[in-house]
């Protein structure tokens, strides 16, 4: 089946759905969160190591619809080897593009920094679907200030 | 034609007095299937409010001038309507409520005023009495009554449901039992279909000396609805699933009941007297209508009954058995595709929730929706029922009497393209 060109269901996206990245059991983990999308019933157990303020490694296993895993799936590809930083940098970049209710208009430096994670623009048309875009980010977002905070804790003990 | 064979409904003409249905989504015509969400609403309907706000809106029941007069007729017409469409013995007996949501919890808070409002004694709980719902309620009729047993220290109880999506009839006599003071149930399950035995949970309710309330929401657009056939104490149902207005539903309720139930919410127009050291309490229905009621919504909810009624329900009812007929049987050849409810035809209602294996049920939905089809995806604010049968939600097509055995194919067709993107 070809989808019209607007469809939310760009390939990129069924693509990660059908074989997503990072999807298993992190050991070691520096910090575990859980997040789960009401309206879906979207969940995800994200897990994260950091090693001198870079996003050493990320694993997630979840269910849910196919935006919130692929989303999951494209981030974990997008942040895995970069420093925290720039990670949360980038969470902020797509936190913004999925509140913009389809009236985003990306830079060519946004588009290059977001990477695969432009597929999602479409999503923000549909404010019941955003929450599941965010998903895994918003776990990210939480793991590495949980693992942040307990990298900070060592250092100063 | 698109006319079933056995139905007397025209549905080509009832499709144009929907002005909705004439427009496109995502440049394809309109696939209308959320009808048990909310129905849409016919030319009377839209009209009816607006000439009423254009020619003769003014409050009602307290101005003295024509518009005021003309307001107030309108507003009473409208409960002479009602009171008709439910075959109530009085007019007295309806009360207009702003949806069922309000009807139940306007019920679950006078309960609680009960023990303090002399001669409302039956109505009172306290711990040791038992309040009894099914297990496929929507949440509006477990929530107010879960609430209601915190505050009185009552226990809440439920009639479970089976695999097919029907209540464990066993579990009727065992449930409702001596301790049972109110049982509160769903006539047609919003998110299965099932339509209960009424007549068989009201007579069990009434042997043990409990109150009997029915949840009409989803059977008053489809099913004829005599309060006194139904043999209920109260029966609640929603405007705008009826191609009525939004804002705007209607709990019925027999007057000796009415008479002696303290009120709710307090205010304007539910009064006989007020003084600083005490007030007393207009008749019903009054008595529960405090403040400016949704008078426009209830006027246009008269001409949403009228159109209704011209019909005719069971014209109605046989459009649609045709249709959910269709509809379960071009569903069931779908492989993959598992229908959540009854199966069959047998007391079951237009409203048909599926899960499609490997194929989250907000993808479905949302893949439909660029095909034109609108349709729900979710709990259907009925959470429990997605629990029993172990899925995160479902999606589910829902009829009307504007929805045509086209419709349903250019469903079936979508679902298969929406597999067939996810393999």
């Amino acid at each position: 089946m070809t989808m019209p060109m607007d469809s939310m269901y760009q390939q990129i996206i069924l693509d990660h759905y059908k074989h997503p990245s990072h999807r298993a059991v992190l050991e070691p983990f520096d910090a575990e969160v859980h997040h789960v999308n009401p309206t879906c019933g979207d969940e995800v157990t994200l897990r994260v190591r950091v090693a001198d303020g870079v996003v050493a490694d990320l694993g997630w296993q979840g269910e849910g619809c196919s935006i919130s895993q692929a989303s999951t799936s494209v981030m974990s590809e997008l942040v895995v080897g970069k420093p925290v930083a720039d990670a949360l940098e980038l969470q902020q970049r797509f936190l913004e593009l999925m509140q913009s209710r389809g009236e985003a208009r990306l830079t060519e430096a946004d588009a290059d920094a977001l990477d695969d994670a432009v597929a999602f623009e479409g999503v923000s048309k549909y404010p019941a679907r955003v929450k599941c875009a965010l998903l895994g980010w918003m776990a990210m977002k939480s793991a590495v200030a949980e693992a942040g905070w307990a990298e900070k804790e060592e250092v100063s003990s | 034609m698109s006319t079933d064979a056995n139905s007397d409904i025209d549905v080509d003409v009832v499709r144009k007095d929907f002005p909705i249905l004439a427009r496109e989504v995502h440049g394809v015509p309109l696939v209308y299937l959320d009808s048990a969400n909310s129905a849409q609403k016919p030319q009377v309907v839209i009209d009816a409010e607006a000439e009423f706000y254009a020619r003769h809106y003014a409050n009602v029941a307290r101005a003295v001038h024509t518009l005021g007069s003309e307001a107030t007729n309108a507003f009473e017409g409208a409960r002479d309507k009602v009171a008709a469409f439910l075959n109530a013995p009085s007019r007295d007996e309806v009360v207009f409520t702003s949806n069922i949501t309000a009807a139940l919890n306007l019920l679950a808070y006078a309960f609680s005023n009960a023990s303090t409002f002399p001669g409302a004694e039956r109505f009172a709980l306290k711990p040791g009495d038992e309040i009894v719902v099914t297990e496929m309620e929507h949440h509006s009729n477990i929530v107010p009554w879960q609430q209601l047993a915190l505050r009185t220290g009552a226990t809440f109880r439920w009639i479970p449901i089976d695999e097919q999506g029907r209540l464990v009839e066993a579990a009727i006599d065992e449930v409702i039992s001596e301790r049972t003071k109110v049982v509160s149930f769903v006539h047609q399950s919003n998110a299965l279909g099932t339509i209960n035995p009424v007549r068989r949970i009201v007579d069990r309710a009434h042997a043990v000396g409990a109150l009997a309330i029915v949840d009409a929401a989803q059977s008053a657009p489809h099913l004829p609805l005599d309060v006194q056939e139904l043999g209920a104490d109260f029966v609640a149902f929603t405007g705008h699933k009826l191609y009525g207005p939004s804002g705007v539903g209607v709990l019925w309720g027999r007057y000796e009941l009415l008479a002696a139930m303290p009120p709710f919410l307090g205010g304007g127009e539910m009064i006989e007297t007020v003084a600083m050291e005490g007030s007393t309490f207009a008749a019903p229905p009054h008595r529960f209508e405090a403040g400016t009621p949704m008078i426009a919504q209830a006027v246009a909810l008269g001409a949403a009954v009228d159109y209704v009624t011209a019909l005719g329900k069971e014209a109605i009812r046989a459009h649609e058995a045709a249709l959910t007929g269709y509809a379960l049987d071009r569903l069931q050849s779908v492989p993959g595709l598992r229908i959540i409810g009854p199966a069959s035809t047998v007391d079951r209602g237009a409203t048909i929730s599926f899960a499609l294996d490997g194929v989250h049920p907000h993808d479905v939905a949302q893949l439909l929706d660029e095909q034109g089809i609108a349709v729900r995806a979710g709990h259907h604010c009925a959470r429990p029922v997605c629990v029993r049968y172990g899925i995160p939600a479902t999606t589910r097509a829902s009829f009307g009497v504007y929805t045509t055995t086209e419709e349903i194919d250019a469903l079936v067709a979508g679902v298969g393209k929406v597999k067939e993107l996810f393999s």
